[in-house]
């Protein structure tokens, strides 16, 4: 039986949600022999056309030509997985999507009129179906071979969407917010890095997007009580998702 | 005379993607351009208003391949403008760190991306079938740098535990002591891998330009040292932009960076060890002597092997850190926020990263500028393509092609820092 086709697409990105799975250095090889890599450019020259059984999909939609490539990628991938914040919430560069964008050009560029850039950076599935969206900034590379594997496997991942703070009790780490007063978004944050921060003794900085049901309102509350300026909220808020509708709302509410 | 064109969509085994355009008359490359359109993300226009103790977490956005270096650069920048100092065990600390980073970035380099192109294949999957221990001996070093990185960092890609002034956890001696014998293991097979690497063909081509590096009194570079060049450049890292300017060109998104008054450099593994060999690890000298390296190396398709040499010597100097560590008393040297402008560079495993902030009293970034070793090296990289000419004429058009990308890969250019994209085309017409 002919191996399934992987195709892994990169967009408005750090290449860090791709690179991941080069950094699972004990299941690489497992992986190349399991699917075939038939367009990963990052990691081999060989192109093979499509259809593609799965997509992995990297990065946001920040330029008028990706968003027609978008179009073409989904049109030839049967299953399509965006890996990671720029993916499936724009990323660290939508945070252009609240400012000055013609400002922003001409702080970088002498002659911005030649850039191609759109005023916003925006997910994946602004744009086209997308079937599975896997989150952070960058995607823990567990959970990307889980998804892999579901996928070709014909099931469903699994893939938690509860808070980092309940994986964070899970892992019995002493709560920053109790006990040192940190910021910390871990109750509002989608699970997925094994609450990492926490246990490098600072408060999560939602790179994995917000949780189901985050309730983000009583938590800035909390951050404003304990000692955080208006402006520090807003920031935690508005980083590497700052585009998901939760936390840019909660942004919204508190002033620089 | 023949007119042939060449065609590459895409530039594959690279981070980031772009494009070059080649244009032949006879053996002649009257035009040379590496066309970066990666998607610009303004790193330097959204940084202004943020609080400067973010730059480590979002200046690491900027590569997902070398973002230690990113983190680095912006603390030591920081807090330059602040007037900290961080000394002792958290110094070795972040030395240590730098290891990691460059031990897996340079492995991922040789072996998975850049040795398929000296032995004409598509990619290290293939590689593996023919050549199993090498791949997997290259995945274990690169396993034993990132095991580095997860410790110290928190994760392999954009760690989350450094900060300015230090890090938010040190690790204990126990901790830092279990990685010792996988190091030890990676450096013997570091230096089996550079005995492999040293075996390939290597074409005849030989560049006198100026090379650009940082150079420490005691240390072979990562996070400190003034900058110096092949050519009598020996600036603090101050006067960087009143020596090094960069500008806009119309084929890329990546701004150009040139010398004031003598024009492209190179930086990178080449440059610094053609400066800074003498610091080396006696045992990174030996490697580099069994594998037929000297300072007078001018040739870039070498770098591979330069990198070679500079993992066993990133392992070296790992084990020699852990083994003399004691925990420090703080994680963290005490910030006091002040208005000032601070910069620094630190050597990423492609070369040299200049940061630069201004910040008001509150400590709030009102001006950044980030310039990251690939735009510093894509003209060189250019006029690599045009010293090729002779060479890439003479080739078959599929092999000229080869050729062109793998002298690109050379300098194993990492786009998504540089802000940008590649794609290859490659034409060779008839002088009219």
């Amino acid at each position: 039986m002919a191996r399934p086709k992987l195709a892994v697409w990169k967009f408005a990105s750090c290449d860090g949600c791709q690179l991941s799975l080069l950094d699972c250095e004990d299941e690489l090889l497992a992986v190349g022999e399991a699917v075939d890599i038939a367009y990963f450019p990052e990691v081999t020259s060989r192109v093979e056309p499509g259809p593609y059984d799965l997509s992995l999909v990297e990065g946001s939609i920040t330029t008028q030509k990706d968003a027609a490539r978008i179009r073409e990628v989904r049109a030839c991938s049967r299953t399509l997985v965006t890996i990671g914040a720029c993916a499936t919430a724009g990323g660290i560069q939508a945070l252009r999507n609240f400012r000055d964008h013609g400002h922003m050009l001409s702080v970088v560029y002498a002659r911005p009129e030649t850039i191609d850039a759109l005023s916003s950076s925006t997910p994946i599935a602004g744009h086209v179906s997308v079937d599975f969206e896997l989150r952070g900034c960058p995607v823990d590379k567990r959970q990307l071979l889980e998804v892999v594997s579901a996928f070709l496997n014909g099931r469903k991942p699994n893939v938690q969407s509860h808070s980092t703070c309940l994986e964070c009790k899970m892992r019995g780490t002493v709560c920053v917010m109790v006990a040192k007063g940190e910021p910390c978004l871990g109750p509002v944050t989608h699970a997925g890095c094994g609450a990492l921060c926490p246990a490098y003794g600072r408060g999560c900085y939602g790179c994995f997007g917000p949780s189901d049901a985050p309730f983000t309102a009583p938590l800035a509350r909390r951050f404003l009580a304990t000692g955080s300026q208006s402006g520090d909220v807003r920031r935690l808020f508005s980083t590497f998702n700052a585009a998901a509708e939760p936390f840019a709302n909660e942004a919204r509410r508190h002033d620089d | 005379m023949t007119t042939r064109t060449i065609q590459v969509d895409l530039l594959a085994r690279v981070e980031g993607e772009g494009a070059l355009s080649l244009v032949l008359e006879g053996d002649r490359v009257v035009d040379a351009k590496l066309r970066i359109f990666e998607p610009p993300r303004l790193f330097e226009a959204l940084l202004l208003g943020r609080a400067c103790t973010e730059t480590p977490d979002i200046t690491a956005r900027i590569c997902g391949i070398c973002p230690v270096a990113y983190e680095m650069s912006a603390c030591h920048a920081v807090e330059d403008a602040l007037g900290v100092r961080v000394e002792g065990a958290l110094r070795d600390l972040r030395r240590l760190l730098y290891c990691g980073e460059w031990i897996e970035s340079h492995v991922l380099h040789m072996v998975l991306l850049h040795a398929p192109d000296f032995l004409g294949f598509p990619d290290a999957l293939t590689l593996a079938r023919h050549h199993p221990e090498r791949v997997k001996a290259g995945l274990r070093v690169k396993k034993a740098g990132n095991a580095i990185v997860r410790l110290l960092g928190g994760r392999e890609i954009h760690p989350v535990n450094v900060k300015v002034g230090g890090f938010y956890r040190v690790p204990g001696q126990a901790e830092i002591a279990a990685l010792l014998p996988d190091l030890r293991s990676a450096r013997e097979e570091a230096e089996e891998t550079l005995s492999w690497l040293a075996t390939f063909d290597f074409p005849a081509f030989d560049r006198d330009r100026e090379l650009v590096a940082l150079r420490h009194p005691a240390e072979y570079p990562m996070n400190e040292g003034r900058l110096g060049s092949t050519h009598g450049l020996d600036i603090d890292v101050r006067e960087f932009g009143a020596h090094i300017v960069e500008e806009q060109v119309a084929h890329s998104t990546a701004l150009h960076a040139r010398i004031v008054g003598r024009g492209s450099y190179l930086c990178g593994p080449l440059a610094r060890y053609v400066l800074n060999a003498d610091r080396l690890s006696a045992r990174a000298q030996a490697a580099a002597a069994r594998a037929g390296l000297d300072p007078s190396c001018r040739n870039p398709f070498r770098m591979l092997l330069v990198r070679g040499v500079e993992v066993v010597y990133a392992l070296d100097e790992a084990i020699r850190i852990i083994d003399s560590y004691a925990p420090p008393a703080q994680a963290c040297v005490p910030l006091a926020m002040r208005a000032g402008t601070g910069q620094a560079a630190t050597e990423a495993p492609r070369g040299t990263l200049y940061h630069r902030y201004v910040l008001d009293d509150g400590g709030v970034i009102r001006q950044a500028q980030i310039t990251p070793p690939t735009s510093q090296n894509q003209r060189g990289m250019e006029e690599d393509l045009v010293a090729m000419g002779g060479m890439l004429a003479s080739l078959p058009l599929e092999e000229a092609r080869a050729r062109a990308e793998h002298a690109i890969r050379n300098y194993d250019p990492c786009i998504s820092c540089s802000t940008h994209f590649l794609t290859l085309a490659f034409e060779q017409r008839e002088r009219s």
